[in-house]
């Protein structure tokens, strides 16, 4: 068994609304932080993973992030591993 | 008499007032139901109340979802009883696919308590069956994920009907009348049958007179006469 480093990015897809977004591009503007046009919020979730190879883990981790991680409604994601 | 039963998952917080809404206001049969039950026999009625189950960790509603209670909920839905989710039952009732849909957090990032008005716009469900339609309800929410978005990929198969809007006081759909800058000024939605309802606003909330409206008790009464009609008919609910 190897054990890998999963590190994924869940994000709301570019057609939602992020008001938590709209919020923090706010607030760099109002520190004086000039010329950011846009700002999105997403998640990280980073895992450590037993297992024989990293098409494995990511067969595993995108069957994670289709059920329960990400809600594919409304969230895209993205995986990178990493073999520790 | 119908039997309701109030689920209850780590975190709601308003199964309580559900049960005290439809036990004691009521005098209907209630049970409390833990969400680590596998059965949900003998229900008339399922309703999913509000709080903020598993700390609304991920997402509002998202590891409920998987909750060992929620394999009979599906059954129950399937064979047409009426499922009521409350808030983060109405979360619950999207993250399980059970209604179409998701939730961001509200446009105006605020946590959002206060008195609404809804318009009924559909009362072929057992809910609204014995409203109105176009008559405005007073109802409150509370809750900081109310903002709710259909699928933006525009996906017909998944039946879904609007059953109230946030409305004016006369029934106008404003943005003012919004609290969350839900899509349409959608407060609650149905599934395509009918009889599983999400709403935002909080009925069991506005059972009393004493407590600013008794309009939620309507939808509650709807649903007790749908039910005994339909064991009138002897048709299997």
């Amino acid at each position: 068994m190897k054990q890998f480093s999963v590190k994924i990015e869940v994000k709301l897809k570019a057609v939602v609304l992020d008001p938590q977004g709209k919020a923090v591009l706010n607030a760099l503007g109002g520190l004086g932080f000039n010329g950011v046009s846009d700002a999105r919020v997403g998640k990280i979730v980073e895992l450590t993973m037993e297992g024989e190879s990293s098409e494995e883990i990511g067969r595993k981790a995108d069957e994670m992030c289709r059920k329960l991680l990400s809600n594919p409604v409304i969230e895209d994601f993205s995986v990178e591993i990493a073999e520790k | 008499m119908p039997n309701f039963g109030v689920l209850f998952f780590p975190g709601s917080n308003c199964d309580h007032d559900c049960y005290h809404a439809i036990r004691k206001i009521l005098a209907q049969p209630c049970d409390l139901i833990w969400h680590e039950e596998t059965s949900l026999a003998g229900i008339d009625c399922v309703v999913i109340p509000g709080g903020f189950s598993y700390g609304d960790y991920l997402r509002a509603g998202a590891i409920s979802q998987f909750s060992p209670v929620v394999s009979p909920l599906r059954e129950l839905a399937g064979l047409g009883v009426p499922v009521i989710g409350i808030c983060n039952g109405f979360q619950i009732l999207v993250e399980s696919g059970l209604l179409p849909g998701a939730f961001i957090h509200n446009s105006s990032l605020k946590f959002v308590c206060r008195w609404t008005s809804v318009r009924v716009e559909d009362t072929d469900t057992p809910f609204t069956c014995t409203l109105r339609k176009g008559e405005v309800l007073k109802l409150p929410v509370a809750n900081a994920q109310g903002n709710f978005v259909l699928p933006p990929d525009g996906n017909s198969s998944q039946g879904r009907r609007i059953v109230l809007r946030y409305c004016g006081d006369g029934g106008a759909l404003t943005s003012e009348a919004n609290p969350s800058g839900a899509e349409d000024n959608i407060a609650g939605i149905a599934n395509s049958r009918g009889n599983v309802l999400g709403m935002m606003p909080h009925p069991e909330r506005s059972f009393e007179s004493l407590l600013g409206s008794e309009d939620g008790r309507k939808m509650f009464e709807s649903v007790i006469s749908w039910i005994k009609s339909r064991n009138a008919d002897g048709k299997a609910v």
